[in-house]
């Protein structure tokens, strides 16, 4: 039990310390790029302000329009009670065992095995499995993948990693604008009239500015990453508390990565999203390399791992 | 000069009392309030159990009418089960339900185990039905008592910290009780195989 709480509460810790190094982040490359583009430090403070606004504005359509959208890019088709009594089953001895109402549940026609979630909190939640995953595991397996599922709802992963894609899409964006900028309209005008002391100074400030917007993307799309595992942890982890059976999940961990049926192109966008990462048509897993920091998914083998050190721990 | 000088001081004291004034009564509100919220919490947690053992005893009736129909001659163990369920629907004390609700657990294994004898009744739609929403009735009565007690025990390690336990203690909360029956075997596995 003890071993479950710290567990979750130093991902949790992990992931408030990411969000905040992005906001920093975000303010110091609006600063910089205000800066640079106006020749002013001055202009600092409305880049900044205007990074913020347009941070939140994306945000809130993420929230609001994100998780139907996925739903409907996914193909999936919702179920009912009785189109499936044993998946409803047992979605909901888990939304009991961890205090949640009932999500809507959902199929994906394809043999591969995958599943996730999305929802902006738990009161709107929606689970997806595939239908090869829903066929080829067992019970016990299935309940594995379902709490992982549920415990990204329960800890608001969703809104979590919305938000972090939402942060990622800004810096990108301020970096491109700012390029832009530097480039057809710093050159003239203002930071050229502020006297020869300031040129060098302001030389200084456009070359950081270019430079910062060249890695700031990469380095957003790392910490995004970085905090997409922390988050495949944290659910693995919490469903293991929610089980009291670590060894159903690792087994079907096992099971998913031995899969070899494609999910295709169609799950590239969404590929994150995923227990797995899907497998693509040229049979390796979307995205980095696994275990590399260009992976948004630990190990399979190392969260296997974890979960079997849990359940040995336990009894 | 020193009559302004003390009563500048004077308001200062004055003003920062007033503000601590204020938080301590904020953070009371706040405490407070959050130990009610934990407490209802517990409330309805207990209640979720009661919906699923409810939820068994209606299931009961169905399942007994369908075996009667395949292996209606296996009377003492049908019996166990009805008798199980009386016993269940009658108590009136946690203890007394506790070992009728372990009764109903023990003979519906018996029945279900009875069952692989009768490869008809094992193929029949309903029955497997049955069999599912039972088994998964068992597992919820299992979860919603796991969930009940992590609930009370938030609660009570909320009561028990420094410093909501002052708020606590000064309003009376008392701690919950655990749900303690079997509770080692259903961490070791939450699930029943009939």
């Amino acid at each position: 039990m003890a071993q479950f709480e710290s567990l979750i509460a130093a991902n949790k810790r992990n992931s408030i310390i990411l969000v905040l190094l992005f906001i920093l982040f975000i303010t110091a490359l609006g600063a910089l790029l205000g800066w640079a583009i106006w020749g002013d430090p001055r202009a600092a403070i409305p880049s900044i302000v205007l990074a913020l606004v347009i941070s939140l504005i994306s945000a809130l359509i993420g929230y609001y329009v994100g998780p139907s959208a996925v739903l409907a890019m996914s193909g999936a088709r919702k179920i009912s009670r009785d189109d499936d009594p044993q998946l409803y089953n047992i979605v909901d001895e888990l939304r009991l065992a961890s205090g949640l109402p009932m999500p809507e549940l959902y199929v994906m026609d394809t043999p591969a095995m995958n599943a996730f979630a999305t929802g902006r909190d738990p009161e709107h939640a929606s689970v997806v499995v595939t239908s090869g995953l829903r066929e080829r595991l067992g019970r016990d397996e299935l309940q594995g993948v379902l709490a992982h599922e549920l415990s990204h709802v329960r800890n608001f992963d969703i809104r979590f990693m919305t938000l972090m894609a939402v942060l990622v899409g800004v810096v990108v964006l301020m970096a491109d604008i700012g390029m832009r900028a530097i480039f057809y309209g710093g050159g003239r005008g203002r930071s050229r009239s502020s006297g020869s002391g300031g040129g060098v100074l302001m030389l200084v400030v456009i070359l950081l500015a270019i430079v910062l917007a060249i890695i700031a993307p990469l380095f957003a799309t790392l910490i995004q990453l970085a905090t997409s595992r922390q988050r495949e942890f944290l659910a693995d982890a919490s469903a293991a508390r929610m089980t009291r059976y670590p060894e159903g999940l690792a087994r079907a961990l096992e099971a998913l990565a031995a899969d070899t049926h494609e999910m295709g192109e169609a799950s590239r966008a969404t590929s994150h999203m995923f227990i797995v990462k899907p497998l693509m048509a040229n049979g390796r897993r979307t995205g980095g390399e696994s275990g590399s920091i260009w992976s948004s998914h630990p190990p399979i083998e190392e969260r296997i791992a974890r979960l079997r050190a849990i359940g040995n721990v336990e009894g | 000069m020193i009559g302004q000088a003390s009563g500048g001081v004077a308001l200062i004291v004055f003003l920062g009392l007033g503000a601590i004034i204020v938080i301590v009564a904020l953070w009371f509100v706040v405490t407070y309030n959050g130990l009610v919220r934990l407490r209802n919490a517990v409330k309805n947690a207990w209640s979720q159990i009661d919906v699923q053992l409810k939820r068994r005893y209606d299931l009961i009736p169905n399942l007994v009418e369908t075996v009667k129909g395949y292996a209606g001659h296996e009377k003492t163990t049908l019996e166990r089960v009805v008798q199980a369920r009386q016993a269940g629907i009658a108590a009136t004390t946690v203890k007394d339900q506790a070992a009728a609700e372990n009764m109903i657990t023990g003979a519906l294994r018996q029945l279900f185990a009875l069952s692989e004898a009768y490869p008809n009744l094992k193929a029949n739609e309903n029955f497997l039905a049955l069999q599912e929403e039972l088994s998964s009735t068992e597992n919820k009565i299992s979860f919603s008592r796991q969930y009940y007690n992590d609930t009370v025990q938030t609660f009570n390690t909320r009561q028990e910290m420094f410093p909501a336990n002052l708020v606590a203690s000064m309003l009376g909360f008392q701690p919950a009780e655990f749900f303690e029956i079997e509770l080692a075997a259903e961490r070791e596995a939450p699930k029943v195989k009939f």
